[in-house]
């Protein structure tokens, strides 16, 4: 199965032509979170792209090279597409805070790219990463926050046990829950 | 006394429109206009139904001209491959031209069906103000309006039979437009708003299914809740036609009986589909209406295969079926030996652009149905593996197959046993199925395919190829050959100017041809240009830079549209698109 002949026109012509297909694709803005980087990452984004197929979330790597896109191929729909889409947006919460937001887990590619979203959504955090667990940690006053959210059973896991794709098909809502209470419940030690 | 053959004035004209109305297919009525004056006189005063595939094709005016008495239009625009964002946004398609001139010449106008036009809310209050007599409106694929013009269509159209929206882009800028029919208003016989984002306000939805007793079809977006679903859907249970809503919610037995019963109120349903996000919860409340149902559209049901197969199991007299990949190959082995009466399969991917996705989806599942399924006509198929045994297979099954789309989802798929490319199979297919109307191809494949095609799909009219073929050779043996082409579309294939070049009158016998990214230079679009005054050459480019006519004649083109026309080139082009 050849993945590198795939979109071969598209992108050479790109090359010839100085055409540059991000300026001409449509987009939609995933809320809060940087625009043009997530965007590019996105599956259904129009134009040449590499998506990444992160199937271990720590390293962010895959074991496949990236597939570039190619636009209009295969030949689903966009109305389609995009209706199939609107299902994925959950919320999120951050224990602490008042308010909560809003993300659309069809616009990430994987784990990483999940959390680095809501590190900038909510932009008081840097992430850390322990061995097992990612954490994110607010600078100021040093409280950290492990991610975990509620499946379809209506139990709360943490993040990154599941492929990504069973994660963003099982996910209700997000929730990131203070270092604190998480180390309570017993389920981690730190390392 | 009867002069001889066409002698028109034998009978009085009233005689003749008997006669003619009981041909129904247009090339029967345009073969009339042929005959002599008189017949062309009398043909176009008493034509009633009128299709325009390319609404480019000819100038409004002339065609309301030509035809004053008809109460049905149907219009197409842009481009198929449009659906798959390959053609600019404003390319055009607008409707305006054509409405203005039907508002105009056809007063009495009772049915508009419009499929991938660009329809204003000025189009939709011009409608709705214009035809009194007002029945059917079909706006499919389109874009360009919001509610307010729906709101102007539902206030205005005394007589509305048919509100069908499917798959548009609509702006949502009027919450409730549904409450701009008037109480006084209860013709509605259809309804479909599944393609509308926003919340529907029930209660007003209510009110207006209770006083139109003869309505048949519904299909609702996916915003209502279950719970009001169940005590709106308690007051059609004549329905024939219904799209549901979301089908899920927490799970409370008073809620579910309350789901079975409705659904085993309907004592006339045939054809179900909408069930957004379908949970195990509440989806066997619909096996009551199994067993009555011909067509089923489980596209937006992201149910899992177990559910599915026991779902599709009970639907004994399915002629139709939608459904997502999700079914895999055991659940298409269980519809083949459940569902005698299938007609038409199509299986859509659950996730198109992921790498490898674990859906046991393969070619089993579609050799099992062209074995199982007798009157299986129409096949769409995305998978991601096929051999020209399977394909040689099905051909030998179902040489009644009128429509075949394969899509195989990544291009230059070969066959994954042989390593072949898919030539014999796709061959087998056109050789087989002599009525073979629609074909499109995908996998791995040479000029060879193109010679079969060529030579062997007399019926073909419409014909869909990506990635494929070696040379120019390929698409010369199409336009050399399949007699009854209709709409060629082409992507990413080496086709270039000579097969162009070498068969020009056969575009002219055709509606229409797109070709992007293969291998066309401005050069042969001018001769070809040139040549052909009644074909509309549209080079379409959105690179930003000089104008068209500065460019040399071997300049690459991105993507050409052609098209025949007796309307002259077009005053509507964007930047984008030249008319060479």
């Amino acid at each position: 199965m050849s993945t590198t002949e795939t979109g071969n026109s598209s992108t050479t012509e790109s090359a010839v032509s100085g055409l540059d297909y991000e300026e001409t694709q449509l987009t939609l803005a995933p809320p809060g979170g940087s625009r043009s980087e997530l965007e590019r990452k996105r599956g259904f984004s129009e134009g040449v792209d590499l998506s990444l197929e992160t199937k271990d979330f720590l390293s962010g790597s895959s074991d496949e090279p990236p597939k570039p896109q190619v636009v209009g191929w295969p030949p689903v729909r966009s109305f389609r597409r995009n209706v199939l889409k609107s299902c994925t947006y959950v919320k999120v919460a951050v224990d602490g805070t008042p308010y909560l937001r809003k993300v659309d887990l069809e616009a990430y590619a994987g784990y990483q790219q999940l959390l680095t979203a809501l590190e900038e959504m909510f932009s008081c955090f840097t992430a850390r990463t322990y061995p097992n667990v990612r954490r994110l940690v607010d600078p100021v006053n040093g409280t950290e926050y492990v991610p975990t959210y509620e499946d379809k059973d209506g139990d709360w896991m943490l993040i990154g046990d599941v492929p990504w794709k069973m994660f963003v098909a099982s996910c209700k809502r997000l929730r990131l829950m203070k270092s604190s209470e998480f180390v309570d419940i017993g389920c981690i030690t730190e390392r | 006394m009867v002069r001889g053959f066409g002698g028109a004035a034998a009978f009085p004209d009233e005689v003749w429109e008997l006669v003619f109305s009981f041909l129904a297919a247009d090339a029967d009525r345009n073969a009339v206009a042929l005959v002599c004056r008189g017949w062309h006189r009398i043909e176009r005063r008493s034509r009633r139904r009128v299709f325009v595939g390319n609404c480019y094709a000819v100038a409004p005016a002339a065609a309301v001209r030509r035809f004053p008495e008809v109460r049905a239009a149907a219009i197409k625009g842009k481009p198929h491959f449009a659906d798959f964002n390959l053609v600019p946004t404003d390319w055009g398609g607008g409707a305006e031209a054509w409405v203005e001139a039907m508002a105009g010449g056809w007063p009495h106008l009772e049915e508009l069906r419009l499929k991938r036009m660009v329809v204003s809310d000025d189009c939709l209050e011009l409608i709705a103000r214009s035809f009194k007599n007002f029945g059917v409106l079909s706006l499919v694929s389109c874009d360009g309006f919001s509610t307010a013009g729906l709101a102007a269509i539902a206030a205005n159209c005394r007589n509305l039979r048919e509100l069908d929206l499917h798959e548009n882009e609509v702006e949502d800028n009027c919450l409730n437009w549904i409450s701009h029919f008037p109480e006084s208003f209860t013709s509605l016989v259809s309804l479909n708003i599944a393609c509308l984002e926003g919340d529907m306000n029930t209660s007003v939805l209510e009110c207006l299914i209770s006083r139109c007793p003869n309505l048949k079809t519904l299909r609702l977006n996916h915003a209502m809740p279950l719970e009001k679903l169940v005590s709106l859907l308690q007051r059609a249970p004549q329905l024939v036609d219904l799209g549901t809503s979301k089908f899920s919610a927490d799970h409370h037995p008073e809620l579910l009986s309350k789901v079975e019963s409705t659904f085993a109120g309907f004592k006339h349903l045939k054809s179900l589909s909408g069930i957004w996000e379908a949970g195990p919860a509440y989806l066997p409340a619909i096996y009551s209406v199994c067993e009555s149902l011909t067509s089923l559209n489980l596209y937006y049901a992201t149910i899992q295969s177990p559910e599915l197969l026991k779902l599709v199991s009970e639907c004994k007299n399915l002629q139709r079926l939608w459904v997502m990949d999700l079914i895999e190959d055991n659940g298409l082995i269980a519809v083949a030996s459940s569902c005698k009466l299938l007609q038409e399969l199509r299986v859509f991917p659950s996730d198109p652009y992921g790498v490898a996705p674990p859906i046991s989806l393969t070619e089993h599942g579609l050799v099992a149905i062209s074995a199982g399924c007798l009157m299986l006509h129409s096949v769409l198929y995305f998978c991601r593996q096929m051999t020209n045994a399977a394909l040689l297979t099905i051909a030998n099954n179902r040489p009644n197959l009128t429509c075949f789309r394969l899509c195989i989802i990544d291009p230059h798929t070969p066959d994954y046993i042989s390593q072949e490319p898919l030539d014999a199979g796709f061959s087998a297919i056109v050789e087989s199925c002599k009525d073979l109307r629609r074909l499109s191809l995908s996998g791995l494949l040479t000029d060879r395919v193109f010679k079969s095609i060529g030579a062997s799909a007399n019926r073909l009219e419409m014909l869909s190829v990506a990635f494929a073929g070696d040379s120019d050779v390929g698409l010369h043996y199409i336009l050399s050959g399949c007699k009854n082409l209709r709409k060629l579309e082409i992507r990413d294939c080496p086709f270039g100017d000579k097969a162009l070049l070498d068969n020009t009158s056969k575009l002219e016998t055709m509606r229409s041809l797109w070709m992007s990214s293969c291998s066309v230079t401005l050069g042969a679009c001018r001769q070809l240009a040139q040549k052909m005054p009644r074909l509309n050459v549209e080079v379409i480019d959105e690179r930003r830079g000089r104008p068209l006519e500065s460019w040399p004649d071997d300049f690459p083109i991105e993507k050409l549209y052609i098209y025949r026309t007796v309307a002259g080139p077009r005053s509507d082009t964007p930047p984008c698109v030249w008319t060479v």
